[in-house]
């Protein structure tokens, strides 16, 4: 079980830092800084994140950023990037057309 | 001494987050919210298409839903301090056969009935409203009022919001149990064997919500679905209204972001034989959902989908949503079966969870949803 405010309390106030402006996802353009804001408003999980950030939302799915982000949000919580569970990996593979897509299956096929 | 509140809330989704805003507003110091997962909002307030809408819906959710769209909805991204991409263009509720337009004139006219702005519209106007749309459209149901919102930051907005006004959040907090004390609700037992005492308990827990209500003898006539989405890469902007079909093959809407975001099935989704806290994606799915969104918004054809994702719907039996005070269980507040339309109308449910604890008259007359509605039927 998370006490979400005990945590807040224990981690402190975010705290801009000089390497803010980096820019961690670059599909959705999500930099250093407002990952790390972001854990001090409460987002302590991946998923959290990318709703709030979409960092790890765009054509990549995160597959160049996702490391990046488990640092940086294990780092700002004080805990091991292990303890940092990652974001579920979904279908398509890769971003596929529609009208491609839709020829698996069904009459069409 | 047990963590002790005011009102326990179980279920981090946006009803609960939106009752814990709303309780936190009305001056109510101390609120816990319980969320079972490690995410605040990880069911079905994530995993739907972000509608914001009265039209199609059964008339007894109406007054709420209108109530919600009519004084919540409008100011929730300044009230929340996060922009919730509430976007008010209206619905389109398409047709091809004139079985579907029968349909949509039958929903169209209860609703008139309860003051709602909605009528139908011909191909061409059809067409005048969005150019993007199939020629084997031949009408439409048309609510001007209703529109569509981003859920994450919506369930998001209401958590940091309450979050910095006191409200409590545990995650990783599954309860095992109610318990009464001397005839009135009073404790949370989580699995792990912590306590929680509260005056007031508000369920919002889902599907869920029946192994935690039953526990003190109450149960919920609910079946669950599984409901599955996917989202595209950014599009030019196209077109602002939210979509939806007579016949249920998809819903959607283009986001601030650009991306579009569909909802859709394949037929198979009823037999999903898994437990609730996974949510694999049929793989047969996703081309279905391509072929039914290819046949009402040919422009899309290209578009590149860049993610699919599943969640759990709370079905409940008649269709609408139990949000009602349990008198037997004095202190049990219920707020479940959402049956896959509850996102629109969460601000709204929110606010009368929120005056329910409080004992407050509620802003709508709720009695249409009360717990023990079910009678038998012979």
């Amino acid at each position: 079980m998370t006490d979400i405010q005990e945590v807040l309390n224990k981690i402190g106030p975010y705290e801009p830092a000089e390497d803010d402006h980096l820019l961690v996802c670059r599909c959705e353009e999500v930099t250093k800084g407002e990952i790390r804001k972001a854990v001090h408003e409460g987002m302590f999980t991946i998923e959290e994140l990318r709703r709030y950030l979409r960092c790890g939302m765009g054509l990549c799915q995160g597959q160049t950023c996702g490391k990046l982000v488990k640092g940086i949000v294990a780092r700002e919580l004080g805990v091991a990037v292990t303890d940092v569970t990652p974001a579920t990996s979904r279908a398509p593979m890769r971003p596929t057309e529609m009208e491609i897509a839709g020829n698996d299956g069904g009459e069409q096929a | 001494m047990n963590p002790t509140a005011d009102v326990i809330i179980i279920g981090g989704g946006i009803n609960g987050c939106a009752a814990a805003y709303y309780l936190a507003k009305k001056g109510v110091k101390n609120v816990i919210v319980l969320e079972a997962s490690d995410s605040i909002g990880h069911g079905g307030s994530s995993r739907n298409g972000g509608g914001v809408r009265q039209s199609g819906r059964d008339v007894r959710e109406l007054p709420y839903v209108m109530y919600g769209i009519k004084h919540l909805w409008p100011g929730l991204s300044d009230e929340l301090g996060v922009d919730v991409e509430y976007t008010q263009k209206g619905n389109l509720r398409l047709g091809k056969t004139e079985k579907h337009l029968e349909k949509l004139k039958t929903l169209a006219d209860n609703a008139k009935k309860v003051g709602l702005d909605v009528r139908m519209i011909g191909k061409e106007e059809v067409k005048e409203i969005n150019p993007y749309l199939s020629d084997d459209i031949i009408g439409a149901s048309w609510c001007p009022t209703d529109g569509h919102a981003n859920p994450l930051m919506a369930t998001l907005g209401f958590y940091k919001k309450s979050l910095s006004m006191g409200v409590k959040y545990y995650t990783g907090a599954e309860v095992a149990s109610l318990k009464k004390i001397k005839g009135r609700l009073r404790q949370v037992i989580l699995k792990d064997g912590t306590i929680f005492e509260g005056e007031k308990v508000i369920v919002a827990a889902g599907y869920e919500s029946r192994y935690i209500v039953r526990t003190v003898g109450i149960d919920v006539p609910m079946t669950r679905y599984f409901d599955q989405a996917l989202v595209t890469e950014m599009q030019p902007e196209m077109f602002p209204q939210m979509l939806g079909t007579a016949d249920a093959n998809f819903y959607g809407h283009q986001t601030k972001h650009g991306s579009f975001v569909f909802g859709s099935d394949c037929g198979l989704e009823e037999t999903m034989d898994m437990p609730l806290n996974e949510m694999k994606t049929i793989s047969m799915t996703l081309p279905s959902s391509c072929r039914a969104i290819e046949g009402y918004i040919p422009a899309l054809k290209d578009a590149k989908i860049v993610r699919s994702w599943g969640g759990w719907l709370d079905m409940c039996l008649d269709g609408v949503p139990v949000i009602s005070p349990v008198d037997v269980v004095p202190g049990l507040i219920l707020a479940c079966g959402f049956t896959g339309h509850g996102f629109g109308s969460a601000p709204a449910v929110g606010l009368i969870l929120a005056q329910m604890a409080m004992e407050e008259e509620t802003v709508v007359d709720m009695s249409a949803l009360r717990y023990d509605r079910f009678d038998p039927y012979q």
